[in-house]
């Protein structure tokens, strides 16, 4: 079954259309990956699914539920987390209340203070940052503020977590560990739509791979279809 | 010096402070003279509206100019009601007009981000001014008000009371989840929105709950100063004034506010009585050595002196 899916969606920035079009769904604990060259509208698009910003045209469900409209802090409540490719922590709070927010606000039901002390412990150490409670996220290095903001979307309790660009920037042990992270993400039972440079990766872990260029859905299957695919190769041979 | 450090960490001991002090503080009118206690009525006004503005300011970044609109709406309140109303209610009217009016500009206006908010809530002052004195003129025909007269001591019974529940509603929400929300406001709004955070209505909301207090601020001291009109109601040195006395007190802490409040509102009134003329070039002298010198305000300085001084004594020891 589909846990999201989007008929039509486009948004025009000017007469810029970032995103033309484009029919996609993910389904139940799938890993999908979303790839495409740089100015594709990859974010544009994950901008629609968290509401950042409203489809014209286009409408989007999660779980049979338009949510074409809604506010991001409702498609969040929902069960739809994100990461943001231009990470966004909380620079001047501690690693620790960043991951508090998402588990006092993001989540469907309401959760006490020491539950979401709880929760905030456990999935700090789940994504490797438990020895940084204290820190303040603006004195963590990039590959832990991203590894924060995964924790931080998690602590929201999502059923659909988007990621954007989580391993652009780091080294070969630091994708595996993030690849690793990915794979466990989806063990808990939570499906993953992420959008990917690092081909290493996304040919490792995604189930399904679609790729967007100038805005279009021009390929879609598995990791092996998308690699052989003529028009792919094109594209990115000739960026 | 262990005792003393450990003095400083625990809260139940501020607790016991602040306890003291506000015992001292309402029994004044016992001991005190009139002037010490309209002098100190003086100084909480201040306090009241610093704190308040701090209490939006500080976690999110929205720096308002809006607190004399808020102030003069609570002014109004209390000219127009006074008379019919007790003091309490017509007190409590002012601050409520006040909150109802923040929450539709908010609604309206917390759109904005950065400069162009600041300069919608100062032009609010002036539009809530002249549309004042346009009603005032041409429909009841009136220029100014005379407001009720209350007792010095009944004043400061009640602007002590206002303080002292702005000081538990700051305190509480400082601690509560939502302080934890309006911070990461103020650091990230697009993250904070996608954490869940109900950006719109919690900035409005918390805009609305200042501009309570700022109102009921305004609507006791209107029973002080006994003729009203709209330009001393909406008096744009009130949107001002606790702007440098919080930059001047800091923001850091709960009572950061209050000390520059307090102490900038004591330099003032003396400067005001002592040398009038000199008044706005030393306050200007003031704060520009506040802002280039203290960037965490006196408060901050001091605790940085008094934590080389801890750091020191630890080493000696
Ligand atoms: N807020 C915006 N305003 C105007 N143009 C935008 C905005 N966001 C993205 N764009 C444009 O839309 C296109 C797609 O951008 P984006 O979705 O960020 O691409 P990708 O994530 O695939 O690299 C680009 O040409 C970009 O310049
Ligand atoms: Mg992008």
């Amino acid at each position: 079954m589909s846990i999201l899916e989007g008929e039509g969606v486009t948004k025009y920035f000017g007469g810029l259309a970032a995103v033309s079009d484009v029919d996609f769904h993910v389904d139940q604990s799938e890993i999908v990956g979303l790839i495409g060259p740089n100015g594709a509208g990859k974010t544009t698009l994950f901008n629609t699914i968290s509401a950042a910003i409203a489809p014209r045209p286009g409408v989007i469900r999660f779980k049979g539920k338009r949510i074409t409209g809604l506010k991001p802090y409702q498609v969040c409540r929902m069960g739809i987390a994100r990461t943001f490719q231009s990470v966004k922590v909380f620079n001047n709070m501690p690693v620790f209340e960043n991951v508090r927010l998402g588990s006092f606000f993001g989540t469907a039901t309401r959760m006490s203070s020491a539950e979401s002390a709880k929760e905030a412990e456990e999935l700090l150490d789940f994504v490797g940052l438990s020895a940084m409670n204290t820190t303040l996220a603006g004195d963590l290095t990039l590959v832990n503020q991203k590894r924060l903001e995964v924790a931080r979307a998690l602590a929201t309790k999502p059923e659909l977590l988007l990621i954007d660009e989580l391993m652009a920037g780091l080294n070969n042990t630091e994708v595996a560990q993030a690849m690793k992270l990915v794979t466990s993400i989806r063990d808990k039972g939570i499906t993953i739509f992420m959008i990917e440079h690092v081909m290493k990766a996304i040919m490792g872990v995604c189930d399904r791979i679609m790729v967007l260029h100038h805005g279009v859905k021009i390929a879609e299957g598995t990791p092996q279809q998308v690699a052989t695919s003529q028009t792919v190769v094109e594209v990115y041979l000739g960026e | 010096m262990d005792i003393i450090r450990g003095v400083f960490k625990m809260p139940r001991l501020w607790w016991l402070i602040s306890l003291i002090l506000l015992v001292l503080l309402a029994t004044l009118p016992l001991y005190g003279s009139a002037y010490t206690v309209i002098l100190i009525t003086a100084i909480i006004m201040y306090v009241i509206l610093t704190v308040s503005w701090t209490m939006f300011f500080a976690p999110t970044g929205y720096l308002s100019l809006a607190t004399a609109a808020f102030f003069g709406i609570g002014i109004y309140t209390m000219a127009i009601l006074g008379e019919q109303l007790p003091l309490l209610p017509a007190v409590i009217a002012g601050g409520l007009v006040s909150f109802v009016v923040a929450l539709i500009v908010g609604a309206i206006t917390l759109r904005l981000r950065g400069v162009y908010f600041t300069i919608f809530t100062f032009g609010l002052v002036e539009l809530i001014k002249h549309l004042l004195l346009f009603w005032e003129i041409n429909v009841t025909g009136t220029r100014g008000r005379f407001v009720v007269l209350e007792n010095n001591n009944t004043i400061f019974g009640v602007i002590l009371g206002i303080f002292v529940v702005l000081m538990l509603t700051y305190y509480l929400l400082r601690r509560s989840k939502y302080g934890l929300a309006l911070r990461s406001i103020g650091e990230n709004e697009e993250a904070a929105a996608h954490l869940g955070v109900n950006v719109n209505l919690l900035k409005v909301f918390t805009f609305a709950l200042s501009a309570f207090f700022m109102g009921a601020a305004g609507a006791i001291m209107a029973t002080r100063w006994t003729y009203v009109d709209p330009y001393v109601a909406f008096n744009v040195l009130h949107s001002f004034l606790p702007v440098l006395m919080a930059i001047f007190g800091g923001m850091s802490q709960l009572y950061s506010p209050i000390i520059g409040a307090v102490i900038f509102a004591y330099i003032e009134e003396q400067l005001l009585t002592r040398f009038p003329e000199y008044f706005m070039l030393i306050f200007g002298v003031i704060l520009v050595v506040a802002i280039l010198y203290l960037p965490n305000g006196l408060v901050g300085l001091v605790r940085k002196w008094w934590q080389k001084g801890l750091r020191e004594e630890n080493v000696n020891s």
